[in-house]
């Protein structure tokens, strides 16, 4: 379809900003196998600290690429699938929004005063523009979302009974979460840190923060999944020439998600002091609960690819698989989404562990949980971020793809360098290997007497994976870039692929509205989170004051 | 209105995560696998300390700051069980001994639990494994355990 010239150039500068600042990301990557593999012993290089890198390297791929991606996406998914585009004022002001609060960020990071980690857990102390500027990227991307709660309340009343688009209640589920679990962090950033880092509040309360942050800090790792399930399952089987096997299964895994997205955050607390164990087991267990829609999907996506394998004319129990379209240029969103399911496996398995309880003092802030979620989030979500960015630019600007085969291939090579990199990431991890650590200063310098030779191997295996990913990012940049400087050939258009359904499916009303699963959204946030919060209000003794992190000492003794 | 297939790899999801399930609550009950106990705050545990009880239990209360563990070594005999205590004087640390799976958080204002046995002599490593300031890298400390002198 067409779209008018104001959307177009929205969602291209949407897209085109947090690709640019990847580049910025993606090589601090690259610095961090470096570093921590102890082939430099250096605190910092080109006058960028490791923990300022590492503060980019998250910042910037965990939250600002992913919401900038969701927001794009969601614009061209509501105009594409409601037929109508969204309001001007809405869409300029969260895209404004998201921009200035990110220059805030990116400034903050920079000049070396946010030096916090993406998580910024407090007593450390960044400048107020970093929390000001990340507060202002989800305000942003909320005024978009409410524009679009308009749009759908309008075409609902227009299609009573008509079931709702499987991608429209993805994104809508999608956002209620991120919109819920946002006011948790936006209160901890705006209530609690920024007067405090002002120096408005003496103190506040660490348990407190925490909790406040993992409330929106699992949560957020669905945000940037399930774009990536609205493409495995509205796109996939029919880029592989199929249907999809059931979308009452993608409906059914959809609203799981929006229960059981939010009320799981403890089980990144598991080590934490203030929290009752009763709380944390409850947290745990509904975390498999969580995991259900995932197997779901993995039963319904694998049912839709052999059934389109098999219209391609396969036959066996097994060799169905290879008469897939992997290598195709002309479906090159076919690689980039099948190579992040595999990923997904690995990634789903490795979070169950981490999900585990008592089994997450194995593994819990080693660098077993960068290797878990670099198979997650720099796996599907990542790679469906990347095919349908560069998807969506060479439609929105009728410019072909620059270097096809190069594109067709880049998936690959980065879910190699993941595969690689996650698995010396996680073996390190078994053996004790710290997280957000640089490791280079001591432990892997073998002139330090904190020299740990059995980080040697695994740490190398990181670094291996870290260079071919970097490969293949910097491959992905030259085809986005050169694809968005080429020349146009044919009129911009929005045209996704849809998949249709294999069975005829009937409306279900429940499977359509959201007011029942809000309420019980509620209900069950009010069961988990009412005694964690209350835990770590009265469990807590004092509130502490700000650090920087370069100084032992805190910040307000000093006059 | 769901499809048989459909239907049954459901019933199959919910009773593997069902085994996942059990196996959790296996290793907490008979091999006494748990998380980090929660404890009301109080001054006292800002004062770093071995503490003996008894000829085969001790205490060991630690504080960590940027960006060291106080006690840096303690001294523990072979067959000991030890209950850890950990709270931070100022921001937030990690705290793992690996091979013994204890792995806590030292947050300011909190104060973190376990309990472990040690049967095997040998000098444990503890690492903050949780970004501290610029000086993370070089936080840990250690618990050397040995047969006691007769």
């Amino acid at each position: 379809m067409q779209v008018s010239r104001f959307l177009r150039n929205t969602i291209l500068i949407e897209l085109f900003v947090p690709i640019l600042l990847l580049t910025i990301g993606i090589y601090h990557g690259l610095m961090q196998v470096i570093y921590r593999s102890g082939v430099i012993h250096k605190a910092a290089v080109a006058k960028l600290d490791y923990y300022q890198g590492l503060t980019l390297h998250g910042v910037i791929n965990a939250i600002v690429l992913t919401t900038f991606f969701a927001v794009a996406f969601g614009h061209a998914t509501v105009a594409f699938y409601l037929k109508k585009e969204p309001n001007r004022k809405a869409t300029a002001l969260s895209m404004w929004l998201m921009l200035i609060g990110t220059v805030m960020a990116a400034a903050a990071i920079l000049s070396g005063k946010a030096s916090v980690l993406y998580t910024f857990y407090p007593p450390l102390k960044a400048h107020p523009a970093f929390y000001i500027g990340t507060a202002m990227l989800l305000v942003g991307s909320w005024v978009a979302f409410f524009d679009w709660v308009v749009i759908y309340v309008q075409w609902k009343k227009d299609n009573k009974t008509n079931s709702t688009p499987l991608a429209i209640i993805g994104t809508l589920v999608n956002f209620t979460i991120w919109f819920v679990c946002t006011l948790a962090v936006a209160y901890e950033v705006l209530i609690l840190l920024v007067p405090w880092s002002m120096g408005w509040t003496v103190g506040v309360n660490v348990p407190l923060a925490r909790t406040l942050f993992w409330f929106f800090g699992h949560a957020l790792v669905y945000f940037w999944l399930l774009p990536s399930y609205i493409m495995f399952y509205t796109m996939l089987p029919k880029l592989a020439g199929g249907k999809l096997y059931s979308a009452t299964a993608g409906r059914v895994a959809f609203f799981i998600f929006l229960l059981l997205s939010i009320p799981i955050g403890v089980h990144h607390q598991f080590g934490d002091p203030s929290i009752g164990r009763g709380i944390k087991l409850t947290q745990a267990i509904l975390t498999f609960g969580v995991a259900l829609p995932s197997f779901i999907t993995a039963f319904t996506i694998a049912a839709s690819l052999e059934y389109a394998a098999r219209q391609r004319g396969a036959k066996g129990l097994y060799s169905w698989i290879w008469k897939l379209p992997f290598f195709r240029k002309d479906v090159f969103l076919f690689g980039y989404l099948i190579n992040g399911l595999i990923l997904f496996i690995f990634g789903g398995l490795t979070g169950l562990i981490n999900a585990s309880y008592s089994l997450n003092n194995v593994v819990h802030n080693t660098s077993f949980i960068p290797g878990h979620f670099h198979l997650t989030v720099a796996g599907p979500v990542f790679l469906a971020i990347l095919g349908m960015s560069i998807f969506m630019v060479s439609q929105l600007t009728g410019k072909k793809i620059f270097l096809p085969t190069i594109n067709t291939i880049v998936p690959y090579l980065w879910t190699v360098g993941v595969l690689i990199f996650s698995v010396g990431l996680m073996w390190g991890g078994l053996m004790g290997e710290p997280r957000r650590t640089n490791m280079g200063l001591t432990y892997l310098n073998p002139a330090s007497e904190q020299f740990h030779p059995y980080w040697v191997i695994s740490s190398m295996l990181g670094l291996a994976g870290g260079g071919i990913m970097f490969v293949a990012g910097l491959l992905y940049f030259i085809v986005f870039f050169g694809t968005f400087f080429s020349k146009r050939t044919a009129a911009p258009v929005i045209d996704f692929p849809v998949s249709e359904t294999l069975h005829e499916e009937k409306r279900i009303p429940i499977f359509d509205t959201f007011k029942p699963w809000l309420a019980m959204m509620g209900i069950i946030l009010f069961l988990t989170y009412l005694p964690a919060i209350s835990d770590a209000l009265n469990n807590t003794g004092k509130k502490a004051p700000p650090y920087l992190p370069t100084d032992p000492t805190p910040v307000t003794t000093k006059k | 209105m769901i499809d048989t297939f459909e239907r049954k790899i459901i019933i199959t999801a919910i009773l593997v995560m069902g085994v996942f399930v059990f196996a959790l609550f296996y290793a907490v009950g008979a091999h006494k696998a748990d998380v980090t106990e929660c404890l009301p705050y109080n001054k006292t545990y800002e004062t770093a300390r071995v503490e003996q009880l008894d000829k085969t239990t001790y205490q060991i209360f630690y504080v960590a700051r940027m960006w060291s563990f106080e006690p840096s070594v303690a001294y523990i005999p072979v067959g000991s069980e030890v209950d850890l205590f950990l709270t931070s004087h100022d921001v937030v640390h990690g705290f793992n001994i690996y091979d013994k799976n204890v792995n806590m958080m030292a947050v300011p204002g909190g104060v973190s639990k376990t309990t472990i046995h040690f049967d095997h002599p040998g000098v444990y490593k503890i690492v903050c494994h949780e970004f501290c300031g610029t000086g993370h890298q070089n936080m840990q400390a250690e618990i050397i355990v040995n047969y006691p002198k007769k």
